[in-house]
């Protein structure tokens, strides 16, 4: 049944221009960052032949191009999962899925894996651009699959909030601002964080991300995201169902 | 007519919904057998769409009961809304799918088994007039024709339970005979619930008629009797419901 819904939801995704739109325009923006640090990395090689143990191609190349995509793939979160629920609600087609022999949890956990495969995707071609780095060198690989898990699972953790929030009303535009008021409250939190170090960085997104960048695939942050990403999975659950009692 | 002996399909026990203070359905019951078509009347916000959504599990209820073919709702909604086919006042229709890739989605999430899929949409289609309309996006499609593919919707995988909320609204008086005709086919294998307004076609379809009124059963008898005491339908309407 999960499939089935996974399956509507990219169906719907790729129906729209918009998926087309954003990956065409997140590689273009991701291979423009590649190629100024492919620049800048052939400018300083002749230097960092001269240390003892000098960055690799992965470290000064890859990482960033993560750290880019982290914010990149943050930011158009809330364009993807905006009208995951809202919308369905707003032509009321939400009546379809509940009317089917189909639970909440499907419904909700076939819409959160759905936009996953569309961000996997994305990944997917991120790694293909680093890949191509094989030509010219030797490349890192336990730090591109660092960079990876932690890419997968901060969208994971944004997707499962901008989902929540699209549950929460019947218009689209509404969800959008909300999920991306909260997403960029997070990142704030982050600034704020580094400047007194206090435990407000436990919240931010892209300090446990900043982990996994330097490929450090550390157990806190882990579960920082799956608690996150359950959390919001959950409560997503609830209130679809509490509408149903309660409605 | 429904045979007394015929399998029980939908019961429906003390139904009761209240929105905080406001008893939108008040102790609604009903017994529902194979074979029979039910016309379900009432003045608007007299508790008719609330009822539905209850019956098909869109909504549950305050207290009380409902038992789709033995299967309590309640218990174990996935297994009992396999039996229903649910057909709401605004169709549930995503426009930017094609008519087939809608009924293959709605086949699929109702448990139609691989094999029968093909099958399930040629049939479905044919019953409701939409071999020609296969790859036109929903979008495109006129009010009567969409209206048509939620129907559509609602019975591909053929239920026990057919309910329909005003299925003829905004279909042209050929489209309605058309509908009418389909739902009295539907009649013979499983049993529908008609909400509608319109009471000659109550008077044409259904085998038994219930009318609501603020939230609670006024009226509920079988047509044929309706016919021999010669009493008109628009009179007991008025009369119940002023």
């Amino acid at each position: 049944m999960i499939a089935t819904i996974i399956r509507k939801e990219l169906h719907m995704l790729f129906i729209s221009p918009l998926a087309w739109l954003l990956l065409a325009l997140v590689q273009l923006v991701l291979a423009w960052v590649f190629l100024v640090r492919l620049d800048a990395f052939l400018e300083i090689q002749p230097q960092l032949m001269q240390i003892a143990n000098p960055p690799g191609v992965t470290e000064i190349i890859v990482t960033p191009v993560f750290a880019v995509a982290a914010i990149v793939l943050l930011m158009i979160t809330p364009l993807l999962s905006m009208r995951l629920i809202a919308e369905e609600r707003r032509n009321r087609t939400l009546t379809l899925l509940i009317s089917a022999p189909v639970s909440m949890t499907d419904i909700v956990l076939g819409k959160f894996f759905g936009l996953m495969v569309f961000f996997s995707a994305i990944t997917g071609l991120i790694i293909a651009l680093c890949v191509s780095l094989r030509t010219g060198g030797v490349m890192d690989f336990g730090l591109l699959l660092s960079n990876t898990i932690g890419l997968l699972l901060t969208v994971a953790c944004s997707s499962a909030l901008g989902l929540y929030i699209s549950s929460l009303t019947a218009q689209p535009a509404i969800a959008a601002a909300g999920t991306l008021g909260v997403l960029l409250g997070l990142w704030l939190v982050d600034l704020a964080a580094s400047a007194t170090q206090s435990w407000l960085h436990y919240f931010s997104l892209l300090k446990h991300f900043g982990h996994f960048n330097q490929g450090l695939i550390d157990t806190l942050s882990t579960a920082y995201f799956i608690l996150f990403t359950v959390t919001f999975l959950v409560l997503t659950i609830r209130r679809l169902d509490g509408e149903r009692l309660h409605g | 007519m429904p045979d007394e002996t015929a399998a029980l399909t939908l019961s429906a026990q003390n139904l009761t919904r209240r929105y905080g203070e406001v008893v939108a359905v008040h102790q609604f019951n009903l017994q529902l057998r194979r074979g029979e078509v039910l016309g379900l009347l009432g003045p608007n916000g007299a508790g008719k769409s609330t009822t539905l959504r209850m019956l098909t599990g869109n909504l549950a209820p305050s207290s009380g009961g409902v038992e789709i073919c033995g299967i309590d709702l309640l218990d174990k909604p996935q297994e009992a809304k396999a039996h229903v086919g649910f057909l709401p006042e605004i169709p549930p229709l995503y426009f930017d799918m094609t008519v087939d890739e809608y009924l293959l989605l709605a086949a699929r999430l109702h448990r139609v088994p691989k094999e029968a899929l093909t099958a399930a949409l040629e049939n479905v289609k044919q019953r409701c007039g939409l071999e020609q309309r296969s790859k036109h996006l929903i979008g495109t499609l006129s009010k009567g024709y969409q209206q048509r593919v939620g129907i559509a919707q609602a019975i591909i995988h053929n239920p026990d339970v057919i309910i329909l909320d005003e299925p003829t609204v905004g279909l042209d008086p050929n489209q309605m005979r058309e509908i009418r005709q389909l739902i009295r086919e539907l009649g013979t294998a499983s049993s529908v619930i008609l909400s509608t307004h319109i009471l000659p076609e109550v008077e044409n379809v259904c085998d038994r008629v219930q009318i609501m009124h603020q939230g609670g059963i006024v009226f509920d008898q079988p047509m044929i009797d309706l016919r021999q005491q010669n009493t008109s339908l628009e009179a007991v309407f008025t009369q119940l419901t002023q």
